[in-house]
């Protein structure tokens, strides 16, 4: 800073600290609800302060779930989101690499055409198409399965670009040298401008693993059958009972559980994951 | 279009590249995108055994249905209410950090979380503290005499769902306006407290017009989430209600198409959003190339 | 090793731009062939034909006698020396020197041997296990000659691989690059721009301009005998001073500046009448004590005291400076002020007279 006023700065971490309460607030509130036993909640407000039924909280939740809301446990809904996540962001990185390796490696009829076709993609997210979507899974056979989950979702023109835009920056040389080098275009990419994109590929891994956990109305689509669901759409069955019965501590402790992996991963690649999220929107 | 100077000869090679992102594109992209045009013209009778063309007259009940209008201006009033909430106190944040140097990295960490928290759970939660006989928001609002009831309230669900769109919005816009600021040299700040201007004015002449790139982009982007996005919030919440009072057009085109089963209007609402995503892509492009040649 | 050879090469890229029009070199076995020129003369173009990187578009190019423009360039058993040097980033030194080999399907100890060969040849043996980045610039050039020098190559390509390099290490490699060529004997071609390296590198010389073969000859010919005015103004430094001139018969060369008439010694003089350049190397005027030996007067405008030399710019006196300026190299321990009048002798057989119209040398 140009200036140095200690009384700015105070005021700056003043309004930091008091904005960060805020943004945590509604995450403690349910933390602390998480923790409480089931009678507390029926008088007057949600209390401050941790209670001691967190274990019996969270194992409740992970191992028999709400079974009156008719969702399953939450161990294995979120077996099936881990599976969705890792699925739609392994999916979408390896089509989308191969797919940019094609468009700016090689000269061939139709390449435009290509690249539009992957661009348009951008304009028809799954919210405006959700019907005839629906009736191609459901034709396909794929509903309730985890190709049904994943696969209509691994088509993707960010990622696409993002590798377009990486790769026109790897010298030219490069290949002009793994040429020479005898590297035919398999070996090329593999040898080469594969592990050059490492970083890449994490940093889009971090974001579309975020992007996987928290798909909704997808799962909510093409999924009646229990053993497919995923945890973010499995608690709003609970919720909704939740409202009638004062059942809030398990589904705080569920909301928790759902929010967690990815918070995780957000926090601990946080560099990736900034590169990831400013990169994408190139 | 842009290759390399020296490109592999292979012929066959490139298509069986793009064969996969093109095979789940024209399977999951185009053709549904395809069938939702042409449903859009057609009617189904009342067993869905025969179906008519109509033209355009599932537009023409559509723009003349008040619930479809009421609609539209609901999602105008979320979009906005959410990209100006969410950039305003981004903005802050990303100021106030900006000056920090010591404490920026933990302000940031401590602030990119909520981006991680899917829209459906940041719902859920919001849901939870504004609940009205033991969320602990509306016991403070009632003692400032404030009635709070977004169960029958529509200006009550609409803060609720506008908060909880922001909340979750507010790390992503912070995280560019941080790299905004960032990006604004320090001589420029330096010479324009030479010049003798406050941290105040030079944030209202210099700064704030010099991140308007930034601003603009982020209003662009925040606005496709709130449209597009926010369907779990809503969907988990409030389920577009109180009587329609946050029925954005995209929960209306799920609670038209699948619940009521109404193929054509559907259909021919999901045109309609078609064509305000290409919109919004359009201007999203056309910014970036100027924030290019810039 | 092999002998290259250009037959009418040429190269016509989609827009219908001529890169290359029709050029033809032979390159004996085991000597350098340097191609000099400006940016965009279609030197690279050529050389990227020979490695197999641009399709030709007609001529032929042969390394060892075979015809391999349809080869890719794999298959033309060439190496290259790239500008950015092109090292793999994630590779390790020995890596990238061992890639092509590993390629080629070589057994392994056989890589080993060949690998450590080159990198002890080119000092680079405590470095094998280093990645690019942590390489100097020097170093990295180093490492680039070592991929080619490892496959054994019946030809070297470079492409302006000093350009990257601040002036003292590219004067120290350029040594270097011309010892292992020798040492090894391998029949290489050198594009640059630069016309030092040129000088120094080529066993023959190519001087390109606008996608043709200017001149092609020794660097040494090429200097005393430049067969254009280009050549002559692109080989040299400070280049060739190119006057005009009407030839008058056996008096001499009126100077169309105005300038007084000049008789160069030891030149055959053109017919009477005829427009030409008469073409004079800074470092072929000699200051003269008296002024009656004096071939022409120069009117100094700016002095540029180098050490060893000194530069002297200036007007022929009496001219109306229309002809341009005219630089001569003195010796260093001249002591020369603008405004002073020079009184200048060409050297003997040292003038150059080039045709006004077509600039071909007379």
């Amino acid at each position: 800073m140009v200036e140095n006023r200690p009384f700015l700065t105070f005021l700056s971490h003043l309004v930091l600290i008091l904005g960060l309460l805020v943004v945590f607030l509604p995450v403690y509130i349910a933390l602390i609800a998480s923790t409480r036993g089931p009678t507390e909640f029926l008088s007057g407000i949600v209390p401050l302060l941790p209670g001691d039924h967190t274990i019996a909280n969270y194992r409740a939740m992970l191992q028999s779930g709400l079974s009156t809301s008719g969702a399953p446990p939450l161990f294995p809904m979120m077996m099936n989101s881990l599976i969705m996540a890792l699925a739609i962001a392994i999916g979408k990185i390896v089509i989308s690499i191969i797919s940019a390796y094609a468009i700016v490696y090689f000269r061939f009829p139709f390449r435009a055409l290509a690249f539009w076709a992957i661009f348009v993609t951008l304009m028809l997210p799954v919210e405006v198409r959700i019907i005839p979507t629906f009736e191609v899974v459901a034709n396909l056979s794929m509903l309730n399965s985890y190709a049904g989950l994943t696969i209509p979702l691994i088509a993707s023109a960010t990622a696409t670009f993002l590798f377009r835009q990486f790769f026109l920056t790897v010298p030219e040389e490069l290949i002009e040298a793994a040429r020479v080098d005898g590297a035919g275009p398999i070996k090329f990419f593999w040898d080469i401008l594969l592990p050059l994109s490492r970083t890449n590929i994490a940093a889009l891994f971090v974001i579309l693993f975020i992007y996987g956990w928290n798909q909704y109305l997808w799962p909510l689509l093409i999924t009646t059958d229990t053993r497919y669901y995923t945890v973010v759409m499995g608690i709003k069955r609970m919720a909704a009972y939740a409202d009638a019965e004062p059942l809030w501590n398990l589904v705080m402790a569920a909301v928790m559980l759902a929010a967690i992996p990815p918070v995780i991963v957000i926090i601990f690649m946080q560099r990736l994951f900034i590169k990831g999220l400013v990169e994408t929107e190139k | 279009m842009q290759t390399k100077r020296t490109v592999f000869p292979n012929k066959a090679l490139p298509y069986f590249l793009l064969l996969p992102q093109l095979a789940v594109t024209g399977i999951f992209f185009l053709w549904p995108a395809w069938q939702a045009i042409w449903f859009s013209f057609l009617r189904e009778d009342a067993f869905g055994f025969k179906s008519t063309f109509v033209w355009l007259e599932n537009y023409a009940r559509l723009f003349n249905s008040a619930s479809y209008i009421n609609s539209i201006s609901i999602t105008f009033t979320f979009a906005f209410a959410v990209a100006f909430l969410s950039m305003a106190v981004a903005l802050l944040f990303a100021v106030n950090v900006n000056s920090m140097i010591r404490s920026r990295n933990a302000y940031t960490t401590l602030l990119v979380w909520p981006y991680a928290v899917a829209p459906a759970v940041a719902g859920i939660l919001w849901w939870f503290l504004f609940n009205p006989s033991i969320g602990i928001l509306p016991y403070l609002l009632s003692m400032a005499e404030i009635r709070w009831n977004h169960r029958t309230s529509q200006a009550d669900a609409m803060t609720l769902v506008v908060i909880a769109a922001s909340w979750k919005q507010i790390s992503y816009n912070f995280l560019f306006f941080l790299a905004g600021l960032q990006a604004i040299p320090n001589s420029l700040i330096e010479a324009a407290a030479i010049d003798g201007a406050g941290p105040f004015k030079r944030f209202r002449t210099i700064v704030f017009p010099l991140l308007s790139p930034t601003t603009f982009f982020l209003l662009v982007v925040n606005v496709v989430y709130a449209m597009f996005d926010t369907f779990g919030i809503i969907h988990a919440t409030t389920e577009g209600g109180p009587a329609g009072g946050t029925n954005i057009m995209v929960y209306k085109v799920y609670a038209d198409g699948v619940i009521g089963l109404n193929l054509g209007s559907s259909s021919a609402q999901s045109v309609v959003l078609m064509c305000v995503v290409i919109f919004l892509t359009v201007i999203q492009f056309r910014y970036i190339e100027r924030r290019v040649q810039y | 090793m092999a002998t290259v050879e250009l037959k009418d090469v040429k190269k016509t890229y989609a827009g219908g731009v001529e890169a290359v029009k029709g050029v033809s070199i032979d390159i004996p076995d085991g000597q350098m062939c340097v191609l000099v020129g400006p940016s965009g003369c279609g030197k690279s173009t050529l050389l990227r034909m020979v490695a197999g990187l641009e399709t030709i578009t007609a001529g032929d190019v042969l390394i060892d006698n075979n015809v391999v423009n349809r080869l890719g360039p794999a298959e033309r058993d060439i190496a290259m020396v790239f500008q950015n040097y092109a090292l793999y980033p994630h590779m390790k030194v020995y890596d990238n020197m061992a890639y092509g080999l590993r390629n080629r399907g070589m057994p392994r100890p056989e890589i080993d041997q060949r690998v450590r060969e080159a990198a002890a040849t080119l000092g680079l043996a405590e470095l094998l296990e280093r990645k690019p980045r942590e390489l100097s610039g020097g170093q990295r050039q180093r490492v680039a000659m070592g991929r080619a020098i490892v496959r054994s190559p019946k030809a070297f390509l470079f492409d302006e691989p000093l350009s990257n390099l601040d002036a003292k290490l590219r004067g120290q490699m350029r040594i270097e690059i011309k010892a292992i060529q020798r040492r090894f004997g391998v029949t290489s071609i050198y594009v640059t721009h630069d016309q030092v390296e040129a000088m120094t590198l080529a066993d023959i010389l190519v001087v390109m301009n606008a996608g043709l073969a200017e001149q092609i000859g020794t660097p040494l010919s090429i200097y005393e005998r430049p067969a254009t005015t280009f050549v002559a103004g692109f080989i040299g430094s400070p280049s060739m001073n190119l006057m005009k001139a009407v030839a008058q018969g056996a008096k001499g060369l009126q100077l169309a500046d105005g300038g007084s008439v000049v008789k160069p010694r030891d030149t055959e003089l053109p017919q009477g009448g005829r427009e030409v350049l008469l073409g004079v190397r800074p470092e072929h005027f000699t200051l003269v004590k008296d002024g009656k030996n004096a071939d022409l007067e120069l009117s100094v405008t700016a002095v540029e005291t180098l050490g060893a030399d000194t530069l002297a710019h200036g007007r022929p006196s009496g001219s109306n400076g229309s002809g341009g300026e005219i630089i001569a190299r003195l010796p260093g321990a001249s002591r020369i002020d603008e405004g002073d009048v020079l009184p200048l002798a060409i050297d003997p057989g040292l003038a150059h007279l080039f045709d006004a119209a077509s600039g071909q040398r007379i």
